[in-house]
């Protein structure tokens, strides 16, 4: 029977991870994750789980021997945050090509430079390419749930490919929330074992990973981890759909909020949809069809879904708490992307939140008054929009 | 347990480093290869990082290797093989494995070990991982070109260090010793040598101790390297032989905090015998000769002063 605890995000990630129980975790220490792998350890420590707990000299050793493990045949699992995500980028790529099923918790932060320990998303959005599934998560108890699922993801023969679940640093890793655990036993019956077809150990039929690969092959290899993304849309739905016979909580590609009807609407990751949640209530007390789109599955983009549950709503502000510089927020980019085709849609792009600077529901009245705008005057003035930061010759000065 | 081979003749027929390769005439990292692999026997994983050995060895669907083979990158060997050593612990221990423990053996160049992935190796040594690490010595970054490593010796010519009229002596940095590096600062380490392509049955023979011990071992074979050293291709043993007998390289185990010299040559020979026969040597004037016989001559003193064990049968003159 599920019971209710009270844990911090990070506590959650470790308890999802005792309860997995994985074979092999290698992990190096960065804030706000290093907590996870902190917690773990006394696991190991205790006797509470049975697995070799690896801590490398670095992130790149820590994917580096995750992915070793994980070849082995080993059910592999580590976390990070930022810079460790950064070290670790070069390996990203190896362990999605070598279809090899890690699953990676990050505590999002900012990247340096400058440095800051904060949240934002420009950790994983930078590793948005490197074939990694990526699941993200509004709470501690989303992150629970998706880590258990992500075992089952990467896992799945039809996918093969490695996960990472985000959730933001410090206002999810570190903050107290009341939450529905699963018994082992019961966490235990989801994931099954794992049982990979080819792996090192496996003597009677010897096989060489990650040879050269040239012009010859290169392609189709690459075109495979395309169609693993593909055949991940359909896997997360079906072990969403037994995880909520299990749990009762229900999972998709996205949450919709007060969509179906609205007229204005947010996009937007992790714990600020929570805040946006607040607005969308606020809003809709006026009267004003408000609504909200919360991804959970960022990669791949469920292209489709998201064009159909956008297709009624007027005007919509893709908040990204990332940038690319001289072009546009990551999120934004594959939202409009996905919308192009419905031309009554006007779409802006929001920068919000980097290096952690907070953002409260009145900023995000200020985003959905702005598409209020957008619907009555039919015009957007700016594309992309910076929300909460001090600009140059504005009204508030740069001063500290 | 993998016993000592008595004789060369004794070496096991089997081969496990096979045809399928396309590595250079007279490759010296293949026959080091080949050899670790007779030795190691069927019950061993290769991890082989990204070099020479990885490029001119494997291609999609072609290869050598009649183990499992795993690639890694140049960077990070001992954090992979780390890795795999930590799979078998856990999955033995949980009954999800049931064969016998593999070797596990690395086999990185000198970059792979000495320089972009010393960090890993360090790691891996430090942690105690029970993986042997060989680090196949030619000397440069030779599968990119042939580019200066931490290991090529002084006065080598490669294509980041030409010769030229500001800087006639080519290289001029003094080559670092990895071995002695990697013996001092590694409590977990079980044990290391160095080994040569000349002397094939004492390097099958460091392999084998290498991987009885429970632990991490660390062997730094030097594989001369015909296009890098631009020597005639069929000379490649003569190399390796000659590379001991001057003193460039020396043959030693280090085991349980002692050290052991395992070949001392009768005679030994002026570095001029080694450095006249390669090209890379060849724009070397009489002075830069000298200055790399000091440094030979002082290097083997400082073993014989470390060796006091084995001080009257170190090389002499």
């Amino acid at each position: 029977m599920a019971k209710r605890v009270s844990l911090s995000g990070n506590e959650a990630a470790a308890f999802a991870m005792k309860q997995i129980d994985p074979d092999v975790v290698a992990a190096y220490p960065i804030t706000p994750s290093t907590e996870i792998p902190q917690y773990f350890s006394q696991f190991v420590a205790n006797g509470e789980v049975n697995s070799e707990f690896v801590a490398v000299e670095s992130e790149h050793s820590a994917m580096s021997a995750c992915i070793g493990a994980s070849a082995a045949g080993a059910r592999t699992m580590t976390a990070t945050s930022s810079q460790g995500l950064a070290l670790m980028w070069e390996m990203l790529y190896i362990a999605a090509s070598m279809r090899l099923p890690i699953v990676m918790t990050v505590a999002n932060r900012a990247l340096s430079g400058p440095i800051n320990i904060h949240n934002d998303h420009s950790d994983s959005m930078g590793a948005r390419d490197s074939g990694w599934i990526q699941l993200y998560s509004e709470s501690a108890q989303e992150a629970y749930d998706n880590i258990i699922q992500a075992i089952r993801i990467a896992e799945d023969p039809r996918v093969s490919l490695p996960v990472m679940v985000c959730m933001d640093g410090f206002i999810t890793s570190h903050a107290l929330e009341t939450l529905e655990v699963l018994e082992d036993e019961e966490v235990k019956k989801f994931i099954g074992e794992y049982n990979p077809d080819d792996f090192l150990l496996n003597a009677d039929h010897p096989i060489a990973m990650g040879p050269l690969d040239l012009q010859s092959y290169y392609f189709e290899h690459k075109r495979q981890e395309q169609d693993a993304m593909d055949n991940a849309k359909q896997v997360i739905l079906e072990i969403a759909e037994e995880y909520e016979k299990l749990t009762g909580r229900k999972y998709s590609h996205f949450e919709k909020y007060a969509l179906d009807d609205a007229d204005i609407a947010v996009v937007v990751l992790n714990s600020t949809a929570g805040t946006a949640k607040v607005v969308v209530d606020d809003l809709r007390s006026q009267g004003i069809k408000a609504g909200l789109l919360k991804p959970r599955t960022f990669r791949p983009i469920p292209g489709k879904e998201i064009f159909d549950a956008l297709k009624n709503v007027k005007a919509v502000a893709v908040m990204d708490k990332a940038d690319s510089f001289g072009a546009y927020g990551p999120l934004f980019t594959d939202i409009r992307n996905i919308m192009f085709d419905n031309k009554d849609i006007k779409i802006v792009n929001y920068i919000y939140g980097l290096g952690g600077r907070d953002v409260g529901t009145k900023d995000i009245e200020m985003v959905y008054n702005d598409l209020m705008d957008i619907v009555k005057t039919g015009k957007v003035y700016e594309v992309k929009k910076y929300l909460g930061v001090r600009e140059k010759g504005g009204e508030e000065v740069w001063q500290l | 347990m993998l016993e000592q081979i008595k004789t060369i003749r004794h070496a096991p027929d089997e081969e496990y480093y096979v045809s399928g390769h396309r590595t250079c005439a007279g490759c010296g990292p293949a026959l080091v290869y080949r050899l670790v692999a007779k030795a190691a026997g069927p019950n061993t994983i290769f991890l082989g990082p990204t070099g020479c050995m990885y490029v001119a060895n494997t291609s999609y669907g072609c290869g050598p290797f009649a183990v499992p083979w795993l690639h890694t990158q140049i960077t990070n060997a001992g954090g992979v093989a780390s890795g795999v050593e930590a799979a078998y612990k856990a999955m033995m221990r949980k009954g999800k494995y049931t064969g016998e423990r593999p070797h596990v053996i690395v086999m990185a160049g000198d970059g792979g070990a000495t320089d972009i992935g010393l960090q890993a190796l360090s790691g891996m040594l430090y942690r105690g991982h029970d993986v042997l690490f060989i680090c196949y010595d030619n000397e440069s970054y030779a599968n990119t070109g042939i580019q200066t490593s931490p290991t090529t010796p002084w006065g080598a010519v490669t294509t980041f260090t030409p010769s030229g009229p500001a800087i006639p002596e080519g290289k001029r940095l003094w080559p670092k010793d990895n071995a002695q590096l990697v013996a001092h600062g590694h409590p977990e380490l079980k044990y290391l040598a160095t080994a040569s392509l000349a002397f094939p049955l004492d390097l099958m023979n460091k392999v084998r101790k290498g991987l009885n011990a429970e632990g991490p071992a660390y062997l730094h074979i030097q594989a001369p390297c015909p296009k890098g050293w631009q020597f005639d291709s069929d000379k490649t043993i003569d190399m390796a032989k000659l590379a001991v007998d001057t003193g460039m390289f020396q043959l030693y185990e280090y085991e349980n905090g002692k050290y052991t010299i395992t070949y001392t040559p009768r005679k030994r020979k002026p570095v001029e015998e080694y450095i006249k026969l390669q090209g890379r040597f060849s724009h070397l004037k009489p002075e830069h000769i000298e200055k790399i016989q000091q440094f030979v001559d002082a290097k083997l003193k400082a073993i014989e002063v470390e060796v006091t064990a084995v001080s009257e049968a170190a090389p002499t003159d």
